[in-house]
């Protein structure tokens, strides 16, 4: 059958500038460029790039650039090239469509649409350069009052605080497994969460015999295909969450192809080498909340109440109900995994039309939780495409605790962002097995790409803090006050209980 | 004194020169400083004052301390305030009803008196009131009605409320009051005291009120120089609910986080003013929550996570578990508050110190004010001055019973 797909991008070769050094031919797994020895040339296949600037970035003279292919359709408003080519795919496979990372749809960016506040006159600025700014953070169930007994004048402390995740900035990295991202990959987020005294997520796939020694800034996670649980895993890390649902395909499981379980990979998910890793939509034994609140108790008595437990959903329309739920079957921290997450592999559909943004995904939940009276009693960590760390801030000014960043992290070690992870082709190193691939990935200079990312946003929220003149992230966590609506209509407004830009306090 | 001084030579220039006297929060410092005028940049040069005076005056033995002290004290600091606030709070003033609980009440119209009245009467035996006693004093305008009552909460409350303490069904009204009444607030509601505020320079607010002629052992006092909140009579300080009393010159960054967060506990945040937070932050940590005023104070302005990790591991763990348990209710952005209650008064800072606090101790009186002149004025010669460190709570508390 012909196939009717015409190139994305297109590869464009300075013929003056190119050395024929074969460079780009070695960089690109997916073959986009050869080398012809009978003519002593390098060609290139645009058919096969991907857009992931591997070639282009590693060039030694620069004599690429590789951009979108201007394949000019009939200009149509509703039938765009995006329809168009998703159709003939389809027609010529009969599969349905996989996509990596989060869904680019041009849906509205909330924290675009949001302003932050500072200080004027009446209440003065703080300078961190000059005074001290605290983002040290605590997740975990919170009592609603400290308990004091008094013996005569001398007063002691009966409130026994439940187990606490304490982090630096209020920043984690989010779920990744080892399986979906290489083992350089995940020691790199491992470091970085070490070096900048945060916490990291093992993803679904297990933990690494390797990487137990960073368990004080780990947390392993419970997914529907329990790869890799067993009880040192349960105890090894800092917490454990159960994951329910991710933001970039709520309502289904995940799928890693057989191709990319190798030996290591078989041993840390335990399950035999080659065969695909299929978790289930839903986990087997939660077929309710009660079930939920099951798990739960049983992973707090196997490991002694000393962890606290995480509960990480996918943000959908009835989410806060659905938290409070979770907060009333004991979950210490909920994770609220928002439409623009990231994922190594999701239908393409679900991707981009399941779901919501995570700014009101956030508002609702947090509001939730404070009518009910029942918000000290878990943290809330969101996630699902936090760029920046004005995304933070306004995160946490809508109620977050901390927020999770996946996303930020890979680009921060090299991801080009060409939404190709679930072909195992990842030619910067991260989402790939391929051991020609994987080492590409230099883990120590990931970690400290991570770690500099870490502290260059740590450095901008002080910066946003002390002009909002707060000395203490504290004084931020749910001052929606601080935070402006612009170009939000009422009912928007209304639901992250924000003001519109102009209106005073 | 010396700033009085210029505000007059200020005035005395304008007269001199022709040109309109505009009041001191509309000086502007760029043009008075790129002046022609040799006088006009000295003027400039010179210290504009702003942000608002507190004070506070008690005696631990109990000694009546006459209203004219704590006017002496807050009118020194005149030039502090705007006149669009002032107020006193007195403890004892009402021995003959010393366990009814007292409301001060504003209405706008007698409408709302009607109703409010009839709330009362729903919980409480009402077994005095009054109209609270004024005397004219032409720059205070506006004035709304003014009433006092003397209330006992009746058995059938008690029965119908059981699981409630009586503070808590003080409250219950008080926030019912001024949620659902329009054009009725209560201003206070404790025990044996009252608050007297409004809108004006607090020497006039104090005249009109007639405060010299209240005796208390603890005064505090307010002179507002309002940002956020229009000069409204409510809006005056002191804000008062049941025995609590407090004064606060600053504005609260945290005060959304803080809002959000009594709410959760069943405050009513109806003024749109930071300082109302704080004293519900008071009356949920110190009543509600049973925590020594010292202790609450630490909840409030916490210290520095580097401070606590250089405390002793038992001190470590109380910190860092009172700091993780009362985040939401840390006081950030600059502040200086006296806290009254029956028994004594605490002053106490932001944790960087953003807005001025005096102490001084004389005999048996204990002083707090925003600015030591404020101090000498009344107590020339005090033994001892000091100026509390940030954050760090100045517990003064009565000696005998």
């Amino acid at each position: 059958m012909k196939s009717f797909i015409q190139p994305e991008f297109q590869i464009v070769r300075d013929d003056d500038r190119c050395i024929h050094c074969e460079v780009c031919v070695r960089q690109c797994a997916f073959e986009s460029h050869s080398y012809d020895p009978s003519d002593g040339k390098v060609s290139t296949d645009n058919l096969r790039c991907v857009g992931c600037q591997r070639c282009a970035t590693l060039c030694p003279t620069q004599a690429l650039v590789v951009k979108e292919h201007p394949r000019e359709y009939r200009g149509n408003a509703y039938w765009t090239p995006r329809t168009i080519e998703e159709i003939y795919k389809q027609a010529e496979t009969g599969g349905l469509l996989l996509s990596g990372m989060g869904s680019d749809m041009p849906h509205k960016l909330y924290w675009d649409n949001l302003l932050l506040d500072a200080s004027q006159v009446t209440n003065p600025s703080i300078d961190p350069l000059r005074e001290p700014m605290e983002l040290k953070t605590f997740l975990g169930r919170k009592p609603r009052a400290a308990r004091l007994s008094r013996r005569g004048p001398a007063v002691a402390l009966e409130t026994v605080l439940a187990p606490q995740l304490e982090l630096e900035v209020p920043i984690l990295f989010s779920a990744m497994s080892y399986g979906a991202i290489s083992y350089n990959t995940c020691l790199a987020l491992a470091g970085a969460a070490r070096e900048c005294s945060i916490l990291y997520n093992t993803g679904e796939g297990g933990l690494h015999k390797d990487l137990y020694r960073f368990g004080k800034n780990t947390i392993v996670q419970v997914a529907s295909g329990r790869f890799g649980v067993h009880k040192d895993y349960l105890e090894a890390g800092a917490a454990i969450e159960i994951k329910i649902g991710q933001g970039a395909k709520p309502g289904i499981g995940g799928h890693l192809p057989g191709e990319k379980v190798d030996q290591a990979i078989s041993e840390t998910r335990m399950i035999p080498e080659g065969t695909d890793a299929l978790s289930p939509a839903p986990h087997h034994d939660i077929y309710s909340i009660e079930d939920l609140a099951q798990l739960i108790a049983a992973l707090k008595e196997t490991t002694r109440y000393r962890k606290p437990i995480i509960v990480k959903v996918a943000a959908v329309h009835n989410v806060a109900a659905i938290a409070s739920g979770m907060v009333r079957a004991g979950a210490d921290i909920i994770a609220i995994d928002g439409f623009r997450g990231g994922t190594g592999a999701a239908p393409t559909r679900i991707r981009d039309n399941v779901g919501l943004p995570i700014a009101l995904a956030l508002a609702a939940v947090d509001s939730r939780l404070r009518q009910e009276g029942i918000r000290n009693e878990a943290s809330i960590i969101a996630g699902g495409g936090i760029r920046n760390s004005a995304d933070v801030v306004k995160a946490i000014a809508l109620g977050a605790d901390a927020v999770y960043i996946a996303t930020a992290a890979l680009i921060a070690m090299g991801c080009h962002m060409c939404q190709r992870c679930y072909t195992g082709k990842c030619n910067w190193g991260i989402a790939t097995q391929d051991p020609y691939l994987v080492k590409r990935l230099n883990p120590e200079i990931a970690t400290r790409r991570l770690a500099n990312l870490i502290r260059a946003w740590s450095l901008e929220i002080k910066e946003l803090l002390g002009g909002m003149g707060a000395n203490a992230i504290e004084s931020l966590r749910g001052n929606r006050l601080r935070l402006r609506g612009i170009g939000l209509s009422k009912e928007e407004l209304d639901i992250l209980g924000v003001k519109p830009a102009g209106e005073s306090l | 004194m010396r700033m009085r001084y210029s505000w007059l030579r200020y005035r005395l220039f304008c007269v001199y020169r022709g040109h309109e006297i505009r009041p001191y929060y509309m000086l502007n410092y760029y043009s008075m400083n790129n002046s022609t005028s040799p006088r006009v940049r000295k003027l400039a040069r010179e210290r504009i004052p702003s942000g608002c005076s507190i004070a506070g005056i008690m005696d631990v033995n109990g000694v009546v301390i006459p209203g004219s002290e704590i006017v002496g004290l807050i009118e020194v600091m005149h030039d502090r305030s705007n006149g669009l606030g002032g107020g006193f709070a007195g403890y004892g003033i009402y021995p003959r009803h010393a366990n009814d609980y007292c409301f001060h009440l504003m209405y706008d119209y007698s409408e709302a008196k009607q109703q409010t009245e009839n709330a009362m009467e729903k919980c409480f035996e009402i077994v005095g009131e009054e109209e609270i006693p004024t005397t004219p004093v032409k720059e205070v305008v506006k004035r709304p009605i003014l009433w006092r009552y003397f209330l006992r909460i009746c058995p059938e409350t008690r029965e119908r409320y059981y699981e409630m303490s009586d503070d808590d069904i003080v409250m219950m009204v008080v926030m019912e009051i001024n949620e659902f009444i329009e054009g009725a607030f209560v201003v206070s509601s404790g025990k044996n005291m009252g608050v007297f505020k409004g809108v004006g320079y607090p020497e006039q607010i104090a005249r009109f009120y007639r405060v010299e002629e209240y005796g208390a052992h603890i005064w505090i006092a307010h002179g507002r120089f309002p940002t956020n909140t229009p000069g409204w009579w409510g809006g005056a300080h002191p804000f008062g609910l049941l025995d609590w009393a407090m004064v606060h010159n600053g504005e609260i960054s945290s005060y959304g986080t803080n809002k959000r967060y009594l709410e959760e506990f069943g405050y009513r945040l109806m003024l749109q003013t930071d300082s109302e937070a704080i004293l519900y932050l008071f009356d949920l940590l110190a009543r509600r929550h049973g925590l020594p005023l010292d202790i609450a104070c630490a909840a409030l302005a916490p210290p520095l996570w580097e401070r606590i990790a250089e405390m002793t591991p038992h001190e470590k763990n109380f910190y860092r578990t009172l700091r993780i348990v009362y985040g939401s209710a840390m006081i950030n952005g600059p502040s200086a508050l006296i806290l009254a209650h029956p028994r004594g008064m605490v002053g106490l800072t932001d944790r960087i110190k953003l807005r001025p606090l005096i102490a001084a101790v004389a005999g048996s009186r204990r002083f707090l004010a925003s600015e030591e002149c404020a101090i000498r004025a009344v107590c020339p010669e005090p033994e001892r001055v000091w100026s509390p460190a940030a954050g760090e709570p100045t517990v003064f508390t009565m000696e005998q019973g």
